[in-house]
């Protein structure tokens, strides 16, 4: 299982989780928490995950380096709600082997 | 009373298919939608967008899907209800059903099949502490009548194109218009970005950004609200505050059907036919779950397709029927339109 790595994601009732992640296939955030049903389904990744909702809007509370935003999430967290400075969108983050460590909370249910 | 043998809830993929697959057992449909438009999440959310999952289509837009599904149903002349949301449901003592909108409009059927999706469409609204206090006090998130505000003092919020388009449209009607957004940038459509810019320019609309409502004043009604920017914290005096903030899903009055719900999604008989707890109510596509649900367009079509056949029998317990393909059996319109493979020719050699 070499090709997984290790992420805490903070669910919104502020639980912790260390979870093992696939980095082979293609999977991001939202479909992580999803996979482990960290939250309850139908409160996350409503839109699919098209950057259209901001249902996996989490904060970023590790150092790591992530992949730029797109314009899409940009325009989204700019109509989110509850959003930081370290706010993304779950599902514009593919999960990747740079990302060992990661540490996210999620965001409140809108 | 609109009287049908199914009736629909939502008028998304899943929905308008289920019209087809009725209509060849001669069923006849009618959808309620709280969208003024059919399509569901395909035409509210992602038009333009691809699908690449549909048998047979290696890419569809999303848009063009809708506007096929209405072509391929169209000779089946589905009754529609749009614009309105379903809001309770009533047994009658016949076993039928009566399902009534918020608008009042009244829908009889033998079957309802619920293909919601996600919920209805309704207003994101922002979490500002007492804004529930003044919803129809002075908060309204979707603008019905724009005469309410003439001659008044209007805070919108948002930076998506309903907010620009309304505080256009509200800038020749109120007495003042303050759009009020999180960026100093806006991300809707280039021409109502530059209108925006020109009437600031021209002192018929204050913009407020990059900043945030935060707190809503006044006793009964809104007085005021609170804007915070970069730290500082304004009060600005106004009759309405208008959140612009698009439109999320919501299972909404559904949930209090007597439906068995799990995890947001109605829990249906899927070895069998996607019928609910309860006889006669149906749950297809996105809004149903069981063992190994998927939300894809394709899983909805089959399970409209499953539930029609169940929904036949309900209706007609006493009567015969095997599925017959289209191929062999044509397909006959309510119309009176009827499309079959052509036969085959026979030629003679001399």
């Amino acid at each position: 299982m070499d090709q997984d790595i290790t992420i805490t994601i903070i669910d919104r009732a502020n639980v912790s989780h260390e979870v093992l992640a696939p980095t082979d296939m293609n999977m991001n955030l939202m479909e992580m928490v999803r996979s482990y049903e960290l939250v309850e389904e139908g409160t996350i990744g409503i839109c699919g995950g098209m950057a259209m909702c901001a249902s996996c809007q989490c904060y970023i509370l590790s150092e790591h380096e992530l992949p730029e935003k797109s314009d899409d999430e940009d325009a989204m967290l700019a109509e989110a709600f509850h959003v930081q400075e370290n706010s993304r969108l779950g599902c514009q983050i593919h999960i990747q082997p740079s990302m060992e460590g990661l540490i996210v909370k999620l965001a409140p249910q809108e | 009373m609109i009287t049908t043998d199914i009736l629909i809830i939502g008028a998304g993929p899943t929905g308008l298919f289920a019209v087809f697959e009725a209509g060849l057992l001669k069923l006849k449909c009618h959808l309620i939608d709280a969208l003024p438009q059919p399509g569901g999440q395909c035409s509210e959310i992602y038009p333009k967008k691809p699908i690449y999952d549909i048998p047979a289509f290696p890419e569809v837009l999303a848009g063009d899907l809708v506007d096929n599904l209405m072509k391929q149903i169209a000779p089946f002349q589905p009754g529609f209800t749009l614009g309105e949301r379903a809001e309770t449901i009533e047994k009658q003592e016949d076993g039928s059903f009566i399902v009534t909108t918020n608008k009042g409009t009244q829908h009889k059927a033998p079957i309802v099949a619920i293909a919601g999706g996600l919920g209805s469409f309704e207003p994101r609204k922002p979490p500002i502490p007492n804004i529930a206090h003044f919803e129809d006090a002075g908060v309204e998130y979707i603008i019905r009548d724009p005469e309410i505000y003439r001659d008044k003092d209007v805070v919108i919020a948002g930076g998506g194109d309903s907010a620009l388009d309304w505080s256009i449209f509200l800038a020749n009607v109120a007495s003042s218009v303050t759009l009020v957004h999180r960026r100093n940038e806006f991300r809707g459509a280039l021409d109502s970005v530059e209108k925006v810019q020109e009437l600031k320019n021209a002192g018929a609309i204050k913009l407020i950004t990059p900043a945030e409502v935060s707190e809503i004043l006044g006793t009964d009604r809104v007085e005021g609200v609170v804007v915070k920017k970069e730290g500082e914290t304004l009060e600005l005096q106004c009759d309405h505050f208008i959140p612009l903030f698009g439109l999320a899903p919501k299972l909404g009055p559904i949930a209090d059907w007597g439906l068995e719900i799990e995890k947001n999604a109605i829990k249906v008989n899927n070895s069998l036919d996607y019928q609910t707890n309860i006889p006669g109510v149906y749950a297809i596509g996105d809004v149903n779950t069981y063992p190994g649900k998927l939300k894809l367009i394709l899983c909805g079509f089959h399970e409209a397709t499953l539930m029609c056949q169940s929904a036949y029998q309900r209706i007609f317990p006493d009567k015969r029927y095997v599925m017959k393909y289209t191929t062999v059996g044509g397909v006959e319109g309510f119309d009176g339109s009827k499309k079959e493979a052509p036969k085959a020719v026979i030629k003679t050699i001399d």
